[in-house]
């Protein structure tokens, strides 16, 4: 092999920068993010899997619906329940806690939502 | 066949993928030994590819000369495109690896009515290539942030800026429309211009379709299916951590992406993808033009053979060569009579 001197540490280089994410003090992989859970409702306008992958498509539908095409305030769950579409008066009457909800999935996935751009944010999680 | 070979290959590990999503186990193993196994055939293979291509000696210095070379001193060298120095070189190589310098100088040849031949700049390989690749870094350097927890701050900004137009939610990525856009030019490229068609191969077509397809399989991903984020980077940070679980439904389009990507790392050493490694090993770009100033060995001489003048050569065989008629600079030098008469007498 011949220019070694070089193309060892460029190896070494390579390999420690593409194994990088194995070195880096990444905490404990079974950590999950656990979101608090509404104690007084059980049930969530859609179902918990959906919300889990596409709670923000319905936001920006409600938003959507309501601002722009003079659509409904109120839904309805699949049991009936009546609701509010709206962030503040719909999601954050239920998941009242931001910090305790939104954000632990949200830091943990790296995820910015600009919700809070124009929205109040609660006063806890100021 | 050429293009429609590569396409059916890639549909064909689509489909895989599909089937695997579904069948017990199949998650588990294409989300968790899968990865594994093509990282390690990946790392292996381009350190091999590396180390052979570093076993073959490059005993003359052959860079290739763009620009005038070092000379007398009022003629001005190209320092860049001829190197003779060190620093020369290395702005060079720096041109060449961040701004794919020896692709801005392609050239188009086309014929004109006359016959007329006419040569002209062509950037557009240049940017589309650029563009590719940068968003294909900022891609995988995004995707850091599945693998690493906390998030290192610079992934955060990449994600920022990348999202920076805020539009819809999930916040679009500009580098994911750059990213296939750049890639369909790079495609539509090789089929429209006939001299580029006539020697593209089943090789060129089979990584453009496969890396479209992760860009594919991603933005559905992202925009359209959408998926388990929380469960994907638990997924992928124990993948990191050497402890992977899958928990949680990830929908299929995800073991498709993983699968694809997958290909693409085991594809990657053994194809003219190593141009990663390759840009910094051609010699032709990294080497010091100065064959002139330095005396520069074959490395594989023998030391034990010495260099051997023609004075000397001469002298070991001025005998032979005399006997031979064949001229000699020195005559053999005129022998004692004493011996003459001695050898006679014999």
């Amino acid at each position: 092999m011949y220019g070694k001197g070089r193309i060892i540490p460029a190896l070494i280089l390579f390999l420690g920068l593409m194994t990088s994410p194995m070195w880096y003090k990444s905490g404990d992989a079974g950590k999950m993010p656990k979101p608090e859970k509404p104690k007084d409702y059980t049930e969530c306008v859609a179902p918990a899997q959906y919300m889990r992958t596409s709670h923000m498509v319905l936001l920006n539908q409600w938003r959507d619906d309501i601002l722009r095409e003079d659509g409904a305030r109120i839904g309805k769950t699949a049991n009936g329940t009546e609701y509010v579409r709206s962030l503040q008066n719909g999601c954050m009457k239920c998941h009242s806690d931001k910090k305790k909800f939104c954000d632990t999935c949200h830091s943990y996935a790296s995820v910015k939502p600009y919700c809070w751009d124009c929205h109040l944010q609660p006063k806890e999680a100021m | 066949m050429r293009i429609i070979n590569p396409l059916i290959a890639v549909l064909v590990l689509v489909v895989v993928a599909l089937v695997a999503a579904q069948v017990p186990g199949g998650q588990a193993l294409v989300g968790i030994i899968l990865p594994y196994l093509a990282f390690a055939v990946f790392l292996g293979g381009v350190v091999y590819r590396v180390v052979y291509w570093a076993s073959s000696p490059v005993p003359f210095r052959i860079p290739t000369t763009c620009g005038q070379a070092n000379s007398l001193p009022w003629i001005k060298q190209n320092k860049l495109d001829c190197p003779s120095t060190k620093a020369g070189v290395i702005g060079r190589m720096l041109l060449e690896v961040f701004l794919f310098r020896s692709l801005f100088r392609n050239t188009k040849a086309e014929m004109h009515e006359g016959p007329k031949l006419v040569y002209g700049s062509s950037k557009f390989l240049w940017l589309f290539a650029i563009l590719f690749h940068y968003c294909f870094l900022v891609i995988v350097l995004r995707h850091m942030r599945l693998f690493m927890d906390p998030i290192p701050a610079f992934v955060a900004a990449l994600e920022f800026g990348d999202g920076f137009m805020q539009i819809g939610t999930p916040v679009f990525y500009q580098t994911d429309a750059i990213f296939l856009g750049a890639l369909a030019f790079l495609f539509l490229r090789r089929i429209t211009l006939t001299n580029i068609r006539y020697i593209s191969l089943p090789a060129d077509y089979f990584p453009l379709f496969l890396i479209m397809g992760i860009g594919i399989t991603g933005i559905l991903m992202r925009y359209f299916l959408r998926v388990d984020v929380v469960a994907i980077k638990q997924l992928a940070l124990g993948l990191a951590t050497l402890s992977p679980t899958i928990t949680g439904q990830i929908g299929a389009i995800f073991f498709v992406h993983v699968f694809l990507v997958c290909a693409l790392l085991i594809y990657f050493p053994f194809s003219k993808l190593m141009h990663m490694a390759g840009v910094f090993m051609s010699p032709t770009r990294n080497m010091i033009n100065n064959n002139r100033m330095v005396r520069h060995i074959n490395p594989w001489n023998d030391p034990k053979i010495k260099p051997h003048s023609y004075a000397s050569y001469e002298d070991e065989f001025r005998e032979f060569m005399v006997g031979a008629d064949i001229p000699v600079e020195k005559e053999l030098p005129a022998q004692p009579a004493g011996e003459e008469a001695a050898k006679a007498a014999e």
